[in-house]
């Protein structure tokens, strides 16, 4: 069995072998929900990779007599067992499975090395692992396999923080038993980016896609610090309706060291559309999904990426729910001529469109 | 920019088309005795069905259309808002002005209208089968009409022994008199529905524009419009005869050259002649297909001009052998209406909210067939019709020598034509000479000056004082005439530079070259991939709609006949535009929105 369970291979049936976040990113890019391509390294690279290296064992001596009062000894002790999960070697078959997976992901960026984002994944939600998801490590601009090889080691020796492991000695959980699945997820590195509404932020008007977007990262729209350019596109026929094409003056974009910086944009891109057509009806298709999948109107953050495939390339990066217009009792649009068709006739034809307040 | 057009009185007579006003009813022209209403009105020329000079007879319609559309708001169905249609013709061209209803009468016409309307709206399947019975019955007796030269001697039998006791003199004069009243017959059919269609086609408008307020129209549309259109059927013939030219083996006569050698070739073989004899069985009705709006007599009639449709079949037929499928696909079409609807419905908040959108929507599909298929049966079957007979009267007065060509014809007013039947029957009675060989060739001779002369003047896209808003429904779904439109006018067109606003009456962008076309004639000038820039389009072009990559017009609204064919036919469309065959030349690199209703120029 492969130790490597793509997003787009997810199935319910792997979930316990992902843990919580691969099951949903799994979940999402199963519902069409085009989240960054990446994959889980799937609980059994752990369960191998402790049995090669007698690890157990080790943690049967590292915690014997542990005196969870003292906070020294705890500490000691946690860290040897965590230099020691570091510091394990893995078997070469779970390996070959990440570093050829992590090529995988390169080849598909058109990018060596690409940058990605490693996390560890808890298994089970009831699981007392589970309480310490928060503390499990997240590792952002890895790059190379061999830091890839690294990160999922400290993800995995990230079980055995303080706090998770006094915790587990005072519930009487067993430690060999504690499982762990490790995200690598690749790095967003926005063309442009922003928001969308799943309804037309100014009239909660629900047939229709509203889009604000920028070049570069979406903080700058989300703080508002740039003017983005403006689409409202209908849910239904796909048109569309507004195009509002704003002076992008300001972008934010990604340094050499891996932070994002606020830079001036050059003039003749500040007032091109940081869309294409293409671009706009796949944003407008992922928010379409992403609140079909919820099941009520999204306020999602979506990006360009710069190093996927056309047509590949819009990326959602989070789904909320939309709350202003959703908390709105919507008012029925009869005007109380409903079940008297003629009363509603006679309305339309004694006010027509033109001269009717919206 | 004026915030006003001429007055109907400032307006001058062109060069040449002095005393243009004997060739119309005085009662259809502006006159000092009426002067302070017109000058009240605000008037536009109706350029969607009217857009060139009307010859005297062919007057004949736009009266009859306009006074039974009035007649229904006003009389038959009281319209709450809205009385009828003034109407008028200056330097030979149509201009309406619709009547607001008094408003101390609205009251009373709710009512009038509630009751009336509504049992349209309750019985409309009867009634409908009730019109469609009663316009086939209308065409029958068109077809009877007989307008032949008399004889020398009334046939003994038929005529004397019988007991008749009258003769083929009187069956002329009758047959003229029965064209011109079943012409009015067919006009008071004709808005016997149509604004009740639109009437529930605005509601379920409305409705969609106050749940949805950025729904775009065309989704309106296409949840209404229909699959199967007796309006297309004359393309589907079409192209089910290209079909069976290809798999009969025939189609090798299409490239024999014209229409007559074409038949030649085709009568040669069994195969041939079974094709000939399919073509005859589709050509009636579906043929009787005007190339032009049906309304003027010089609008070429595929029947009576076979070298229109076999151009078409032609090129059909070589689409068939590079393998292309001819066939509108109405299963995905049906599956994408409803994928519209079901996806619109399940946005709507209420379950109350939901069946009213249903109500309205299963009302607009009852009464909406009616609004596409009627121009079928009307403007081009009936009028067709119409028209042929009429040219056949016109003939058998060429052959008594009232003037040179069965077209001269429609230089006579209607009444005119009744004086001069009078004139051969009267001659024909006694026997002696008729005064009208003398009396009509100069008279026909001038008036052909004066309309060439009218023709070489552009009308006043509108005349006297606009509203501020123009709210009439009917004016801004059936002609396109809204308050941004008269603005576009009164600025001349010129508001921005390069850019055209019209209606959005069919979605989808495209860039590419125009050409500019002004008549039916030209439109074998297409090019493939070419933009189709005309004052207006028939229905009877949807062959080409396969070639060009979008259509703009100069006038027509959402619901122009055009418009409803360029949404079946997918081709992007601006209508509405008032001055694109004016502003744009044939070679102009253009951009079509007609998700927006603009057109730019590129280069």
């Amino acid at each position: 069995m492969s130790m490597v369970m793509w997003f787009s291979e997810y199935s319910p049936s792997v979930k316990t072998s992902v843990g919580g976040k691969g099951a949903s990113l799994g979940e999402m890019t199963g519902a069409g929900l085009p989240v960054p391509p990446g994959f889980a390294l799937t609980t059994a690279a752990f369960r191998a990779s402790k049995e090669q290296a007698g690890l157990d064992a080790e943690l049967a001596v590292h915690l014997d007599g542990l005196d969870t009062n003292d906070t020294n000894m705890v500490s000691e002790r946690c860290s040897e067992i965590r230099r020691a999960i570091e510091g394990m070697a893995m078997p070469s078959a779970v390996e070959d499975d990440l570093r050829s997976a992590y090529a995988t992901l390169c080849s598909e960026s058109n990018t060596d090395d690409v940058p990605v984002a490693v996390r560890s994944s808890a298994t089970s939600e009831d699981s007392p692992d589970a309480s310490f998801a928060g503390e499990h490590d997240t590792y952002l601009w890895v790059r190379g396999a061999d830091d890839v090889v690294d990160a999922v080691r400290r993800c995995w020796a990230s079980l055995f923080t303080d706090r998770a492991t006094c915790y587990r000695v005072e519930m009487g959980y067993e430690h060999h038993t504690v499982e762990m699945s490790v995200v690598v997820q690749k790095m967003v590195r926005p063309v442009s980016a922003g928001v969308a509404f799943t309804l037309n932020p100014s009239n909660g008007d629900r047939s229709q896609i509203c889009i604000d977007s920028a070049w570069g990262f979406g903080e700058g729209v989300v703080s508002g610090e740039v003017t983005p350019d403006n689409f409202l596109i209908d849910k239904v026929m796909f048109e569309i309706g507004r195009r509002e094409i704003s002076n992008k003056t300001h972008e934010f974009r990604l340094t050499d060291h891996d932070t994002v910086e606020k830079v001036e944009t050059e003039k003749e891109r500040a007032s091109e559309s940081s869309l294409t057509d293409a671009h706009i009806k796949a944003i407008a298709t992922l928010a379409k999904e992403a609140e079909k999948h919820y099941g009520c109107p999204q306020d999602i953050e979506w990006a360009v990426d710069a190093d996927l495939h056309e047509g590949e390339n819009v990326v959602l990066l989070q789904s909320r729910p939309e709350t202003v217009w959703s908390k709105k009792q919507s008012d029925s649009a009869s005007g109380g001529s409903n079940g008297d068709f003629m009363a509603s006739i006679v309305s339309t034809l004694m006010n027509p469109l033109h001269t009717q307040k919206r | 920019m004026p915030d006003r057009f001429p007055s109907p009185f400032e307006i001058a007579t062109p060069e040449g088309a002095e005393g243009w006003q004997e060739m119309y009813v005085y009662s259809s022209m502006f006159s000092e005795s009426r002067r302070d209403f017109e000058d009240s009105m605000f008037w536009f020329q109706d350029g969607v069905h009217w857009p060139n000079v009307l010859t005297p007879w062919d007057a004949t319609f736009f009266e009859f259309a306009i006074a039974s559309l009035s007649q229904y708001n006003t009389r038959h169905l009281q319209v709450p808002p809205a009385n009828g249609i003034a109407f008028r013709i200056l330097n030979g061209y149509g201009y309406l002005s619709p009547v607001p209803a008094d408003e101390s009468t609205i009251e009373e016409r709710v009512a009038n209208f509630t009751d009336r309307a509504g049992h349209y709206f309750m019985n409309w399947n009867d009634l409908y089968d009730n019109w469609m019975t009663k316009i086939r019955d209308l065409v029958g007796e068109l077809e009877s009409l007989e307008f032949n030269p008399l004889p020398e001697i009334e046939d003994a039998d038929e005529v004397v022994k019988s007991g008749a006791g009258l003769g083929s003199g009187y069956a002329l004069q009758d047959n003229y008199h029965r064209i011109v009243s079943l012409g009015l017959k067919l006009w008071n059919y004709h808005f016997e529905f149509l604004n009740l269609g639109y009437a529930a086609y605005l509601d379920f408008f409305m409705f969609c524009k106050t749940v949805f307020p950025d729904i775009p129209d065309q989704a309106i549309a296409k949840m209404v419009a229909g699959v199967e259109v007796d309006l297309f059927r004359p393309d589907d013939e079409l192209k089910r005869l290209a079909r069976k030219a290809v798999d009969s083996g025939v189609a090798g006569a299409f490239s024999a050259g014209d229409v007559e050698a074409t038949c030649e070739v085709l009568k040669g073989s069994s195969e041939g002649q079974a094709w000939i004899a399919s073509f005859e069985e589709s050509a009636e009705p579906w043929f009787n297909f005007s190339t032009g709006s049906g309304f003027y007599h010089h609008d070429k009639i595929w029947i009576e001009n076979l070298e229109v449709p076999f151009e078409f079949i032609r090129n059909y037929i070589d689409m068939v052998q590079s393998g292309e499928d001819l066939n509108r696909p109405v299963d995905a079409i049906r599956a994408e209406r409803d994928r519209v609807v079901a996806e619109y419905t399940a946005l709507l908040g209420s379950d109350e909210e939901k069946g009213e959108f249903e109500g309205k929507l299963g009302l607009a599909r009852v009464v909406f067939p009616y609004v596409e298929n009627h121009n079928f049966y009307v403007e081009h079957w009936s009028h067709s019709v119409i028209w042929r007979k009429m040219r056949q009267l016109g003939e058998t007065l060429v052959k008594e020598g009232f003037w040179s060509d069965a077209d001269d014809i429609f230089y006579l007013k209607r009444t005119e034509v009744e004086e001069a039947l009078w004139d051969y029957y009267n001659s024909w009675a006694t026997p002696e000479a008729p005064a009208g060989p003398s009396y009509w060739p100069p008279i026909i001779e001038r008036r052909k000056g004066i309309c060439d002369a009218l023709s070489k003047a552009k009308p006043s896209p509108a005349l006297g004082v606009p509203p501020e808003v123009i709210t009439e429904p009917f004016t801004v779904m059936l002609w396109g005439i809204t308050s941004d439109s008269v603005s576009a006018w009164l600025g001349g067109g010129d508001a921005k530079e390069g850019e055209l606003r019209g209606m959005a009456a069919s979605p989808g962008i495209v860039e590419g070259v125009a050409r500019v076309i002004f008549s039916a004639d030209q439109i074998g000038e297409l090019q493939d991939g070419e933009i189709l820039v005309a004052p207006l389009t028939a229905p009877s072009w949807a062959p080409i709609f396969g070639k060009i990559q979008a259509t703009v017009t100069d006038t027509g609204g959402m619901m122009s006949h055009a418009a409803i064919v360029c949404r079946e036919y997918g081709v992007p469309a601006v209508t509405g535009t008032g001055f694109a065959t004016t502003n744009l030349s044939t070679g102009q690199r253009i951009r079509v929105d007609g998700t927006n209703g603009t057109v730019t120029v590129l280069d």
